[in-house]
């Protein structure tokens, strides 16, 4: 256990099942960050580019990009981060860098189990432990990945004996496994299979890797229509004769208006269903974070920022 | 449904429904991002085409997040299908014609049962299966999920145990891992890196051309370890023609006209981008592209735009309209206050929707170009968690 604040810790990996907004909240939290004075760097695993649209900047490579007052921004690439690797750690000579690498690294990274992991990991303990960063805010691989990325160093320190993967795998192990350095976070959305993922990857995270789970952060929470008595009175407003009187003092069709009221309350509904019983699964062990859903026009930095208010005030900023 | 009359020449070739598409196929592979509601779409295709065309229909999931069982309203499943109980079916009002299955691929399984197929010996098999990396490569590693996957799919299609398999990938970034996995499976088989690798390990003979790889293989990993990568390939080169002459049949049936894939979406947009960028990738490696589900589609009613302007005004204007109905008595009992906090909560609602529904639609216009069978299927009431659930989305999308 730790009681250091969800921000205070230097490496974040946020993860989560595919499509419920793990990006966007990955540079939400990156953004809040940097607005309490951090100095952040956004890593992006799977790279698809989304983080870039997301903070309205360019396009970032394995070199971080400023996108955002506070926030860089960069894109994994194994293949560089074994360049990386080679020409830091091995000072190999030119030859043996560039020219028969690529196939090297493709062999690598196929015959050797983890090796993909372990570059990815390893870049990212080594900006944590080298860089000036406060903090390190990785968008992740989506649930099935994470878990094999986060406990590569340990699955290799088991295979490995001896070399020098061996001796660099220990010191990645320890900024992991400190819960002061390292945190998890997992995001979920109040739907049926997002909530079973999510307690699932939970379990695996605390069983299968020594990686702390900091946070789990519900996104898409859908706003509660009405208050006490209103559902009532909107049953009576649904009902042939008051929804004709609403029309005409209203001047217009007021049926597809009530049946997406309708709909509204029934996805509402359904979610808050789901997202009881993710807190009856998780919210003894982990803190649990809140963003509503954005009823936006387009996805970016606008968007993104409204989600960073919204962790900013779950987090008590 | 049937294409119109004069509607051109390719009627016959392509089906214009679900329906047609899954009774004219072997096997029907979905794809698409993650959370789109991939699984449940493989579900539901296998509930209708059990309960209508008849046969036997398997549900084979790969994705490791184990989703079908609980969509399926099944326990839990494995490697090993197992029949998805005909009452489960009379429970949700369907006398099915034919026999809806279900499996799970269990990596671990899988390529023990390989193995075993094409391991020469007694010894040899015993040896791969006692290796470390073999069980690290197995258990742990995601790429050898991907292999396995297509390998499994080819025996069961080959067993002829089914008439219909439909599969369930895991999303689309690994999906296409996983059309590659024979491809990329076989090269390595044959590749001349393997060959470099092992040599030394056979003959003791470090060849001039292997030596530079040799000092970044060394440095990078340490001798025991490569030692270990020698061995287990050693062992699995045994294997090899069977390894990638099953590589290569597995690449050739997801290319047979038999199969046939489908991309799933929702319209928000990035699982639309993904869908193009799949489709594209599909077209270019020469597979077939059956059909688009559209999934979680919101009302068309949510564009209209006299809707919208009657929303604007109760969401703007509630107390007037809500003293307007008061005094009607159109609703007793209720305080005006109450009546417009109401009316304006459903009017902002509506134009909520509206945003997301009118984004919606855009990402619809950019798919739109997609000329094969498209279907959407809407929100439901709640989730779908049983059998009728997937049967009431299976036939929304069915004609």
């Amino acid at each position: 256990m730790t009681t250091v604040d969800l921000l205070d810790r230097r490496l974040l990996f946020v993860t989560g099942k595919g499509g419920v907004g793990k990006t966007t909240v990955a540079a939400a939290l990156a953004l809040v960050a940097a607005s309490q004075g951090r100095r952040v760097l956004l890593c992006e695993v799977d790279a698809k580019g989304n983080a870039a649209d997301l903070l309205e900047c360019g396009p970032a490579g394995f070199t971080p990009i400023e996108a955002s007052p506070g926030v860089s921004l960069m894109a994994m690439d194994t293949e560089d981060s074994l360049k990386e690797y080679l020409s830091l750690q091995l000072r190999l000579p030119l030859i043996a860098r560039v020219g028969p690498l690529a196939k090297t690294f493709d062999f690598v990274a196929t015959a050797a189990p983890g090796v993909k992991e372990i570059l990815t990991v390893g870049k990212l303990c080594w900006e944590v432990r080298e860089r000036n960063w406060d903090l390190v805010v990785v968008d992740a691989p989506a649930s099935g990945h994470v878990v094999g990325q986060l406990a590569a160093p340990e699955a290799i320190n088991e295979l490995v004996k001896v070399g020098r993967v061996r001796d660099q795998t220990r010191w990645m192990i320890d900024i992991l496994a400190d819960p002061d350095t390292t945190g998890a976070v997992i995001v979920s959305a109040p739907e049926e299979m997002p909530v079973a993922e999510t307690v699932e990857l939970a379990a695996r995270i605390r069983a299968e890797t020594q990686v702390d789970l900091a946070a789990v952060v519900v996104n898409r929470v859908l706003p509660e229509l009405f208050g006490r008595g209103e559902q009532e009175l909107f049953e009576a407003l649904c009902e042939p004769e008051a929804a004709q009187r609403l029309a005409e003092v209203a001047h217009g069709p007021v049926g597809p208006i009530l049946d997406a009221a309708r709909l509204a309350i029934t996805l509402r509904r359904t979610r808050a269903g789901h997202l009881e019983r993710l807190r009856d699964e998780l919210a003894d062990s982990v803190p649990m974070m809140y963003v509503p859903y954005l009823f936006t026009r387009s996805f970016g930095m606008r968007a993104t920022r409204t989600v960073a208010d919204s962790l900013a005030a779950e987090l008590g900023y | 449904m049937a294409r119109p009359a004069g509607d051109g020449s390719t009627a016959a070739e392509r089906p214009a429904s679900f329906e047609q598409l899954l009774s004219a196929r072997e096997i029907v592979v979905t794809c698409g991002s993650g959370g789109v509601g991939k699984t449940t779409t493989a579900a539901a295709l296998g509930a209708m085409a059990a309960a209508e065309l008849g046969g036997k229909v398997l549900v084979l999931t790969v994705d490791p997040a184990r989703r079908l069982a609980s969509a399926l309203g099944l326990e839990r499943f494995g490697n090993v299908e197992v029949r998805v109980d005909d009452a489960l079916f009379h429970a949700a009002g369907v006398e099915p014609r034919g026999e809806l299955w279900a499996a799970m691929l269990d990596t671990k399984e899988s390529w023990d049962a390989l193995v075993r197929m094409h391991a020469p010996d007694d010894q040899t098999r015993d040896s791969i299966l006692a290796n470390p990396l073999y069980q690290n490569v197995t258990g742990k590693f995601v790429q050898s999920h991907d292999y396995i996957a297509m390998e499994r799919l080819y025996e069961i299609h080959a067993s002829g145990r089914y008439d219909l398999i439909i599969v369930d990938t895991p999303p689309t970034r690994n999906a296409l891992d996983f059309l590659e996995a024979p491809e990329r499976m076989a090269d390595f088989f044959s590749s001349r890196l393997l060959r470099w690798l092992i040599a030394p390990y056979r003959s003791r003979l470090v060849t001039v051309a292997s030596k530079p790889f040799y000092r970044v293989a060394d440095a990078i990993l340490g001798a025991q370890f490569l030692a270990d990568i020698a061995e287990f390939f050693i062992l699995f080169q045994t294997m090899y023609d069977g390894f990638v002459e099953r590589a290569r049949s597995v690449e050739r049936l997801l290319a047979d006209r038999r199969t046939s894939f489908v991309v799933v979406s929702t319209l928000e947009s990035a699982p639309v981008a993904e869908a193009e960028y799949f489709i594209e990738a599909l077209s270019s490696r020469k597979f077939t592209l059956g059909g688009v589900v559209l999934n979680k589609v919101l009302p068309g009613y949510l564009l209209d735009d006299d809707a919208a302007d009657v929303a604007a005004r109760m969401a703007n204007d509630a107390a007037s309209l809500a003293g307007s109905l008061v005094q009607l008595g159109a609703v007793p009992d209720a305080s005006s206050d109450m009546v417009a906090r109401v009316l304006a909560e459903v009017g902002e609602s509506f134009l909520n929707y509206r945003v997301v529904a009118s984004r919606e639609a855009e990402q619809r216009t950019e798919l739109a170009r997609v000329p094969e069978v498209v279907a959407s299927a809407p929100y439901f009431d709640s989730d779908i968690f049983d059998l009728a659930g997937l049967l009431d989305m299976g036939r929304v999308i069915w004609r």
